[in-house]
This record gives structure tokens, sequence and C-alpha cells, in this order.
């Protein structure tokens, strides 16, 4: 008689599953370990502050009310400046993908400026549009500008044409084409420019208030760094960090409304 | 409305794609496009509909579309080419917006639609809560609704599974026996073509001629795909083909 034998599994693997709980887990797990660490010794006060100092540093903050003091002139600046960036971003974004010669003049000007490191172009801003908000509004605006062309004109590039054929043989108008395919088309490719965008945009945001402001988030964690407060420099850092994620979910969300259609 | 080709020609550079195809689809008559893969009948079909230009010879529409024809000449595609984000009755719509029929007229031309399709249920759907066989009725729900002078069908059944082919075909069928429809029908599949054509055009391979013309006078609504005359003549336009098919399949692409 023959032998038998199992067969053996080999399928499975290379799909991500959502464990929610892991992510949360390795946060409080990261933050008991310094407690711990700062508590004991193990970590000397000149490296790290400890956790439970930095939360009430947050906590005065707070209460103090100056928390607010620099967090809401640091998001105007960037809601002002990166709608400005993603806005004219998007547009420009769209004439490119649809028009051959604005493709042809614009692309090689997008790709010359986006390896610009926007903050060495602060002191110029400086000069053009003043000392106050409006050379921050630009500088953010510049940052975000870029990439959300690129991904704009790629997703417009993207937009399956065989739909945008079908527009032209119902004898669709341009607009109604543009309005009623391209768009809705190119936006899962707008939305994650956006996703990256905004983190550039928070960057620039803290690089400029770090150059010449004196209030925002930027100049608290400049303050707290030139006095080695190392307890305000950490609660300044966790406040970007909320606000990064704060962002992202923003976008997460805005995904899950507007591409309910994808598959 | 009746569409006349007349010694139409087409190459894409150097590759002559079709020459000098002269046909005529007249009114009330479904003509079936067959061939061996390649032979240029979707090429010739995005000439009929003014999708591509052809570099030589005419198309002509002669007479005059029916009354409420939004769009003469309209296409049901192969990949169905629905919009992912509109719902059901959403892409039905797109096609109408532009005609500023009002709110009331637009909506009691979906629900016509939608009827004849068998969609009523479904206008809420997103495309991708339906099956292959459902979308491409949305796609045929669409085409109606312009109120075609002709429909050109461009292999409208390949995508999907023969059982739910088999099932489109009847409902394809019983649409077009209730209103008579002028069509052309690209199709590699000569079973849909004897089913469904009045007239089937054998193209050659490439480049495309009209190599031979097939009449079929029976009703559409009495073929039977069991029916031995339907098999016969089935059989001899493989017949006809078979050398041709296994010709261009041993073509060397040249791209």
């Amino acid at each position: 008689m023959s032998e038998r034998k199992q067969v053996r599994f080999r399928g499975g693997g290379f799909q991500p599953v959502s464990i929610k709980w892991v992510g949360p887990l390795v946060f409080v797990v990261l933050i008991a370990l310094i407690e711990i660490g700062t508590r004991s010794g193990v970590i000397t006060a000149l490296t790290l502050p400890k956790p439970s100092d930095v939360f009430a540093t947050f906590v005065e903050l707070w209460s103090t009310g100056a928390l607010w003091q620099h967090l809401l002139p640091s998001l105007t600046r960037l809601l002002v400046g990166s709608a400005l960036g993603a806005v004219s971003g998007i547009a420009i974004g769209i004439a490119i993908g649809l028009f051959s010669h604005v493709r042809a003049g614009l692309v090689p000007l997008v790709a010359a400026l986006f390896p610009v490191p926007k903050i060495a172009l602060l002191p110029l801003f400086v000069i053009w549009f003043g000392i106050d908000e409006g050379s921050k509004y630009a500088l953010i605006a510049l940052g975000t500008f870029t990439p959300t062309v690129v991904a704009t004109y790629g997703a417009v590039d993207n937009v399956d044409r065989s739909l945008i054929r079908m527009g032209q043989s119902f004898d669709l108008t341009w607009r109604s084409i543009v309005w009623k395919i391209v768009l809705p088309g190119a936006m899962p490719g707008i939305l994650s420019g956006l996703r990256i965008s905004l983190a550039i945009g928070i960057i620039l945001l803290v690089a400029a208030e770090m150059l010449g402001a004196e209030y925002g988030i930027g100049a608290y964690i400049l303050q707290a760094g030139s006095l080695y407060d190392l307890e305000r420099l950490f609660a300044g850092v966790v406040i970007l960090s909320v606000l990064g994620v704060a962002v992202s979910a923003g976008i997460g969300a805005l995904e899950r409304r507007v591409l309910r259609w994808r598959v | 409305m009746d569409l006349v080709l007349k010694n139409v020609s087409h190459r894409y550079g150097d590759l002559a794609v079709l020459q000098d195809v002269d046909l005529h689809v007249p009114e009330g008559k479904i003509v079936c496009l067959v061939g061996p893969s390649g032979c240029g009948k979707s090429t010739l079909l995005r000439l009929m509909g003014g999708l591509e230009q052809p570099v030589s010879g005419e198309i002509t529409q002669v007479g005059d579309a029916p009354a409420g024809c939004l769009n003469p000449l309209t296409y049901v595609f192969q990949d169905f080419a629905l919009l992912p984000w509109r719902t059901v009755e959403g892409n039905i719509s797109l096609v109408l917006e532009d005609h500023s029929l009002g709110e009331r007229a637009a909506e009691e031309i979906i629900s016509d639609v939608l009827a004849r399709t068998k969609l009523s249920e479904f206008r809420k759907a997103l495309p991708k809560q339906l099956s292959g066989g459902m979308k491409q009725r949305v796609a045929i729900a669409r085409a109606l609704a312009v109120n075609p002078a002709v429909l050109l069908l461009d292999e409208p059944l390949s995508a999907l599974d023969s059982q739910t082919r088999e099932l489109l075909m009847d409902d394809l069928v019983n649409l077009w026996s209730r209103q008579s429809v002028t069509g052309v029908y690209v199709t590699h599949n000569l079973q849909e073509a004897v089913r469904l054509g009045h007239v089937i055009a054998v193209l050659s391979r490439r480049p495309g001629r009209i190599r031979q013309l097939v009449e079929l006078d029976s009703p559409l609504s009495e073929r039977r795909a069991d029916d031995p005359e339907l098999q016969r003549q089935q059989r001899a336009l493989w017949d006809a083909m078979r050398e041709e098919a296994e010709a261009a399949d041993m073509e060397l692409a040249d791209v």
C-alpha cells in the first residue's frame, strides 16, 4: 500500500490584519520603561526627563492657558498656509494633468522647486512678505504646494482612460468630463498626496516658528531647548506628535467619507 | 437611421489594421462583426462611433435619429465603463445631466430604463456591490437612456461567465424584440453572433476586410441555442474562419 501524507499548508501570510491594541501597548510599555529608568537613575536627568514630569508640565500648560496661547497661532499658521498650498497645488496639478502645454511648461519648474529646502528661503520670504505671519504662511504654502502638485497630476494621469472615452462617447461636455470623471477619479491620489503635504506642513511650521515667533509650538520648543528645560521641550514634542496623529486621522476620516465607493 | 461605411481603411503607424471596409448597417437590424483576434473589429467599431478617425474612407449617418434621441451613436463597452463613485441611478443620470431635461423628465427616463433592464431594486447600489452581469445591465440601461439611433456594442458579454452570458443574451433578445433596435455587435463568440445577429460580417485577419456577409432570416425571439439550423450556421462560420484564426494566432506581435 502506498504511503499517505497530509497535504502541507503553504498559503497564508502577506496579508496585514489590523490588531488594535498593539500600537497603544508599545507606547505604554516604552513610557513605563523610561519612567522606571529615570526614577531608578539608570537614565540620568540630563538624558531624558521623567515622563510624569512631562505630563505635569503639560497639565500646567493647560491650566495656565499657555497651551492655547501657543497652540492657536500654530494651528492658524498650519491651516492658512497648508490651505493656500494645497488648493493652489491641486489646481495647478489638475491643469498639468489636463493640458500638455501647461505640463511641458510647469513640470520642470516644479521638479526644480521640489528639492529646495524651503526653510532656506525663509529669509527671502521675510523680505517679501514681512516678518509677521505672511512669511510663515508663504513658507508652509510653498512646502505643501510642491508635493500636492506632483501627487495631483500623477493622480490625474492615472484616471481610467476608458471612463473618459465613455464620457466622450456620450457627448458629455468637457466641463462634465473634468468635474464628474477626472476629478473624482483622481481623488484617492490627491488625498494620499495631501497626507504627505500636511506632514511637511507641520515640519515647516515648527521651523518657521523657531526662526522668529513669540508664540507657537516651535517657539515654545526653542525656548525650552535653549534653557535645557527637557520637560517643556518634551511637552512641546508630544503636542506636535498629537497634532500629526490628529491631521492623519482627519484625512483618514475624509478618505472614508469621500472614497466610500472604493473596493 | 442607417450607418454606411465606404472604403474605410485605418492604420496605426505602419501597421494596416483595416482595409477598404464597406458595410451597411440598415435601420432595425443588428449587424454582428466577427473575426479572429486582432483583426480590427473593435477598431472598426470605434471608428463607427467617432472615437477614432479613419485614415481614409467615409462613415455616414443616413436618415434622422428617432425623436427624443440624445446621443445617436451610443456604445456599450466590454469593461462596462461605470463610474465606481456613482450609484446605479447616478451612472445613468450622468449621461442625461448635460441635456437640461429637468428633474422630472430625467427621473422618468431613469425609472423606465431601470425597469426595462430589471434593475429597479438596485438603483441606490454602487457598482462594487454588483456582479459582472448586473454591471453590464447598468451599462445597457445607460445606453438605452439616451434613446440611441444605433447601439455600438463592443464585446459586451466577453467579460462575463458563460451562464451570465446566456442570461444576458435572453435579456437582450427580449429588449430588442419589444423595441426594434439598430446595432453593431462586435464579438469573437460565434454563438452570440448567430443568436443576436440579423447580418453577420466576417472579417479577415489583419489588415481586416469583410470576407463574407451572412444573413440570418429567423426572428431573434425564435432562435434557440440548440436550434440545429443555427448550429449549422455557426459551424459554417467557424469553418470559414478557422484558417484565418489559426494564422492570426501564429503571428508574432510587432509591438
